[in-house]
């Protein structure tokens, strides 16, 4: 079983996320399971926030929160001033923070793999907003290879229908692109 | 060949109430109610289903509703949590009294104050004495299949009581998971129109809910216990009777894991029953001989079926997501109640675990375990119930001293 763990603020689709990797998972016949954790007050928008994953080739049994996550994902750089997002990451775990900046200089230290991936731009040309949960899951797809790309477009197309599908469909294909291009 | 879906577990529940063909769904849309009556809302608004959707003015008025609904012969749902449920509390014991026999998804959530949105199972433990019968799931899956096999219960002529589906707040509504779909015509085969014999007609006037004076009135009520103490037999039959078409077995009133040789044995209810799973699988690869017993079917309390599989334990570890002040968990009082006086009857510890959302982890399961460990070992019984995961440091002074959790 692979565990994730999604940092983000209310209002920038963590969940959204998390839900879109789940839904993947039974794509390429895998069981996945997202949840919320809201926490103090419930839901606000801006404040901190996390929501859980998890991935298996078994049904999933399990429903305590991620706290020794195979992956830990970011989408918003600022919330590493506010809390330990490395807390209890897998020795052979992966961070995967939403910046520009360079993953070395995130001062996140530790024997886990620090990636740096910015969707913004990417989001705010094919979306025309700021909402970057597609093009991570790009990102993850292609960097975790725990999905498939047919899987997390399909997800994505499964979860909205129409032109906001599609375009963040575009986002997915495109952010994955980068990355497998990086990464070779 | 069924459907499959990873899908918000409160949408799965309307998925199960839309294919159960409710002709009445009556609901008071604010917090502490979820995403399922909205899913439904939205059903009957897009002609995905023929229901009267009948929005009221407080969840007193849902239950009343329904209650009404039911009484005129239509098969009548609702939904609610926490507060909601506090408020339809009086309406439904005259609705179990009345033998009304209505679905409500109760969405467990902590009662007020503090205020608070997260899981117990504090609000439909409230509506314990009501006569209301009440199942607990551990999935989005098994709320789906137990939906359906409620309505079937319920309506049954030889029980006829209002059936509540408990159903963790949070950690199943709001979960995506995979769920399974029956195809209508399976669900329809199952599940008949509902015909009862008794229903309020201008054509053929009857009373429902009347006086009764101190020479029928406990009739009235032994009646609605009788229907539950004999109606175990027909929920267990029901619910294998959908195992067969769904392919899927929860098990009856309970379901027994890894218990034939265990020494200790968890019992619980809910969400959390899935995490106690692994942590047992993990005890028993350690050689640890450790079992669960989740009960699908709190009332009627399934006290037989407890009994047959715990014959070899030396301690039952209750774990309860909710509390009587002043007393203890509602499952441990009623387990104890009835082990006392049999002889061999194993030591019970009952622990208080999960209240408003304090996580239930693996690691709590095996402090669980290590405490039933240590009352085996004294061969006594706790003085006051254990709060596992209590915080002593935002305590008020002194409680460091207090008997909670501590043996003989």
């Amino acid at each position: 079983m692979k565990e994730i763990r999604i940092h983000g603020r209310g209002g920038q689709g963590s969940l959204v996320l998390a839900q879109f990797i789940a839904i993947a998972a039974l794509e390429d016949g895998k069981y996945g399971q997202a949840f919320p954790f809201l926490g103090g007050g419930g839901e606000r928008r801006g404040k901190p926030i996390m929501a859980f994953c998890r991935l298996s080739d078994q049904p999933i049994r399990l429903r305590s929160r991620v706290s020794e996550p195979d992956y830990v994902i970011v989408q918003d750089v600022t919330i590493l001033n506010e809390l330990d997002v490395a807390e209890g990451v897998k020795d052979t775990g992966m961070i995967l923070v939403n910046t520009e900046k360079e993953a070395a200089s995130l001062g996140l230290e530790g024997p886990f793999h620090v990636f740096s991936f910015s969707g913004d731009k990417l989001a705010r040309e094919t979306l025309g907003r700021p909402i970057i949960n597609t093009a991570i899951l790009g990102a993850f797809a292609a960097i975790s290879k725990e999905l498939s790309l047919a899987a997390a477009l399909s997800a994505v197309r499964k979860k909205f229908s129409g032109e906001l599908g599609e375009k963040n469909a575009q986002v997915v294909q495109e952010s994955y692109k980068r990355l497998m291009r990086e990464l070779s | 060949m069924q459907e499959t879906e990873v899908l918000e577990g409160s949408e799965a529940v309307a998925f199960a109430v839309k294919a159960c063909r409710p002709q009445v769904i009556s609901a008071y849309p604010i917090s502490p109610q979820t995403h399922i009556v909205e899913a439904l809302a939205r059903m009957i608004a897009d002609g995905e289903m023929d229901s009267e959707y009948v929005r009221v003015e407080s969840e007193f008025s849902a239950a009343s509703v329904i209650s009404g609904a039911s009484a005129a012969g239509s098969r009548s749902y609702t939904a609610s949590s926490s507060q909601g449920l506090l408020l339809m509390t009086e309406v439904l014991y005259a609705s179990a009294g009345m033998r009304l026999p209505f679905v409500i998804t109760g969405v467990n959530r902590a009662i007020s104050v503090p205020i608070s949105i997260q899981v117990d199972h504090q609000d439909t433990i409230s509506l314990r004495d009501s006569g209301v019968i009440q199942f607990y799931v551990e999935s989005s899956q098994e709320a789906y299949d137990t939906h359906i096999a409620a309505f079937k219960i319920a309506e049954d002529p030889g029980i006829l009581l209002p059936v509540s589906v408990c159903m963790d707040g949070w950690i199943l509504t709001h979960s995506y998971e995979r769920v399974s779909f029956l195809e209508q015509e399976e669900v329809d085969r199952f599940l008949p129109p509902f015909k009862p014999k008794n229903f309020l007609d201008v054509n053929d006037p009857k009373s429902w809910g009347s006086y009764a004076e101190e020479d029928v009135l406990m009739e009235f009520k032994y009646s609605i216990h009788r229907a539950m103490q004999y109606g175990k037999e027909r929920i267990k039959e029901i619910f294998s009777e959908l195992a067969t078409i769904t392919g899927r077995d929860h098990g009856g009133l309970i379901e027994a894991y890894r218990t034939r040789d265990a020494e200790v044995i968890l019992v619980a209810m809910g969400s959390m029953v899935g995490t106690i799973k692994e942590a047992i699988d993990k005890l028993r690869s350690q050689g640890q001989r450790v079992g669960l017993i989740k009960i699908r079917c709190y009332r009627p309390f399934p006290f037989e079926d407890i009994l047959d599989n715990i014959k070899v334990a030396k301690v039952v570890a209750v774990m309860d997501a909710n509390f009587s002040m002043g007393s203890e968990g509602a499952l441990g009082m009623d387990l104890k109640a009835k082990l006392c006086g049999r002889r061999g009857a194993p030591l019970v510890l009952d622990c208080v675990a999960g209240l408003g959302g304090r996580e239930v982890n693996e690691k709590r399961v095996l402090e669980i375990v290590e405490r039933a460990r240590e009352v085996e070992e004294s061969g006594l019984p706790l003085d006051e119930p254990y709060w596992a995961g209590l915080r002593p440091e935002i305590l008020p002074e002194g409680a460091e001293n207090d008997r909670q959790g501590k043996i003989g």
